[in-house]
């Protein structure tokens, strides 16, 4: 197997910061692969080197077909790269900065004219002419990306590419970079710190932290590990409070409350974890569906105020605080699969 | 699979050149607002100082007339320190300077490009001193050429001297330090003949001032005024040429210095 990236034991190093430790990717052709990690992991360090825009302290890799260290010049030929900030002359026009990084890359004019009608999707043909300054941070970002692509490259490398981005220039983004992968076949790299698009995007995912890869796999597979289905109950914040069997309005009483319920859950043959979060408590089971009937009746009878109860697959979520020990952000707040989500409100009346 | 009929290639030193000074030239027009003020300062100074010291000069045992005296004065202030190194802290600064470095762009032709700009202003900015010159009197012994030479000397110096900001910049990607490096030229313009001729100066000035390469370019700009004089043309250019290659080191040892991937 051919692989379109693929290094071995990357480190850099800034002086005493070890910003990534020892990397070792493989990555095939047409995979998309999705650089999950919070801020500071090394997603953009572990960008730069396999770009060639920084040299590795130690370790070796090969991307396209050839070594980022002692091919350069070659490497840079073949792949396409945006960087995590904008990297354009505000004082071109639209047109101006594709024509430009066309000409850098030897295509003729028309070649150009033909990559900038391909490209347009992602563009905003109507303010192709303007000068990029007068540009929105989303349309300078979907720029950024087409001037990257106007080579046709074989790998993209994308760090962060919808960070910033509103909902619906995200879609448009994340839509080019299926089509991209679709329908040329150009593998992609990226970087993310949302868990919905790694989600959404990527065939398989890195999971980035302090600089190594905690845990590596394609969505689906992360997310197995945790356990089949996720029973999510959203609980009111006072829940245990002035409720049927009579217990008081003060703190210690709600605590041992909940441990009780907690507990109760746990022994509900089928569920395999039960975890409080605040505002929500999750209860993993290998079949969630067997297992509702009998945890709604123990929810009804506890002094909780229940708002919600529903049922999903684990999210990336979950496989990152499992991973790292602590959660990172969403696009939204919503659930990032939604699928076979049953639920059932106002259970308490 | 499909497979795209456009692929990059590589493009060899000249062309990349042409493309990188296509988009500095093309530019300029856009920064007008930064390249008119530079004209205005080196004009007013040489009406002041014609219009001033001219009766003072008098007295003075000048081979030529003072304004003529006074107009390489106007055309090295006119191009020292003006360069493209504002637009390239910029592009460091907005990040377009590491979109080239992904590109198979030719490093120095990206240096190289912003010089061919600077030329082009230096040009601009010549042409109306030396017509100013010509409006008041002064006259080229050396003909047509000799005003060319003189333009031409001008812009070689205004070239090489480009190295001091573009180093500022590459070394520090900061625009304050670029501007400055224009005040480094201003101890050279005053410890010269610029206003006097050697004889008038007194002891300690005519020492510093034989010293200073800046005096061999302005005399060899004013030989041109008389006759063609190929020992004080020889003189300006080697006092170009030294410091041009002290600048333009500067300049490239900085391009590497922010290029290097490590
Ligand atoms: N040029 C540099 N000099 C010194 N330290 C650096 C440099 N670049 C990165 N670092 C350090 O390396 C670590 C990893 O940084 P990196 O930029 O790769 O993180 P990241 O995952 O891209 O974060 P973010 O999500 O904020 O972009 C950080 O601790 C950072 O401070
Ligand atoms: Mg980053």
């Amino acid at each position: 197997m051919e692989f379109a990236i693929y290094c071995k034991n990357l480190c850099r190093s800034f002086g005493e910061i070890q910003a990534v430790k020892s990397l070792t990717l493989g990555i095939k052709r047409g995979e998309i692969y999705g650089f999950l990690g919070p801020n500071g992991a090394g997603k953009t360090t572990s960008l730069r080197m396999l770009s060639t825009l920084l040299k590795p302290t130690s370790g070796e890799g090969w991307v396209a077909g050839h070594d980022i260290s002692k091919e350069p010049e070659l490497v840079r030929l073949k792949i396409g790269t945006t960087l995590q900030e904008a990297s354009l002359d505000n004082i071109l026009t639209g047109r101006e900065t594709l024509t430009y990084q066309g000409r850098y890359y030897g295509l003729s004019q028309n070649q150009i004219q033909t990559r900038i009608d391909e490209l347009a999707p992602l563009l905003d043909m109507d303010a192709i002419d303007r000068r990029v300054k007068t540009y929105s941070g989303g349309m300078k970002r979907r720029l950024d990306v087409a001037a990257s692509l106007i080579h046709n490259p074989e790998v993209l490398f994308l760090d962060e590419p919808t960070t910033g981005l509103d909902p619906v220039s995200r879609i448009k983004v994340w839509e080019e970079i299926r089509q991209l992968n679709s329908n040329y076949n150009i593998t992609i790299f990226l970087t993310t710190q949302y868990l919905d698009e790694a989600d959404q995007l990527a065939d398989r995912v890195g999971i980035l932290s302090g600089g190594e890869i905690l845990t590596e796999g394609s969505p689906e597979e992360l997310k197995r590990k945790i356990g089949k289905d996720v029973i999510c109950v959203r609980v009111g914040e006072n829940g245990a409070s002035g409720t049927s069997n009579g217990s008081g309005e003060n703190g210690e009483n709600n605590k041992s409350d909940r441990q009780e319920l907690l507990d109760a859950l746990g022994k509900v043959s089928g569920v395999s974890s039960v975890d409080e979060q605040p505002g929500e408590l999750l209860i993993g089971a290998e079949n969630g569906t067997a297992v509702l009937g009998e945890v709604a009746v123990i929810l009804k009878g506890s002094s909780e105020d229940v708002i919600e109860i529903s049922l999903r697959s684990p999210t990336l979520d979950e496989v990152f605080l499992e991973a790292t020990g602590y959660r990172i952000k969403t696009h939204e707040d919503e659930p990032t699969s939604t699928e076979e989500t049953q639920t059932v409100e106002n259970l308490k009346n | 699979m499909e497979t795209p009929a456009i692929i990059a290639r590589r493009i060899n030193f000249f062309f990349g050149l042409r493309v990188a000074a296509s988009r500095s030239v093309r530019v300029l027009p856009r920064d007008l607002a930064l390249i008119i003020p530079t004209l205005i300062v080196p004009i007013f100074f040489f009406a002041v100082t014609i219009g001033a010291l001219s009766n003072l000069a008098q007295g003075a045992n000048l081979e030529i007339d003072y304004k003529a005296f006074q107009l390489p004065v106007a055309i090295l202030t006119a191009v020292t320190g003006v360069s493209r190194a504002g637009a390239l802290v910029i592009d460091i600064q907005q990040g377009y300077f590491d979109r080239l470095m992904l590109t198979p762009l030719n490093r120095y032709s990206i240096l190289l490009g912003l010089m061919i700009a600077d030329l082009v202003v230096f040009i601009i900015l010549s042409v109306p001193v030396v017509a100013l010159g010509l409006i008041v009197g002064v006259r080229f012994e050396t003909g047509i050429l000799g005003i060319l030479v003189f333009i031409g000397l001008g812009a070689l110096w205004g070239l090489v001297y480009t190295g001091f900001p573009y180093a500022m910049a590459l070394f520090t990607g900061n625009p304050t330090a670029v501007n400055n490096s224009f005040l480094l030229f201003f101890p050279f313009i005053f410890l010269t003949t610029a206003w006097v001729p050697k004889e008038n100066l007194s002891g300690w000035l005519s020492s510093v001032a034989t010293l200073n390469p800046v005096t061999y370019i302005l005399e060899g700009l004013r030989s041109l005024f008389l006759e063609w004089d190929a020992l004080e043309l020889g003189k300006a250019l080697l006092a170009i040429a030294g410091i041009g290659i002290a600048a333009q080191s500067l300049a490239f040892w900085g391009l590497i210095k922010r290029s290097r991937t490590d």
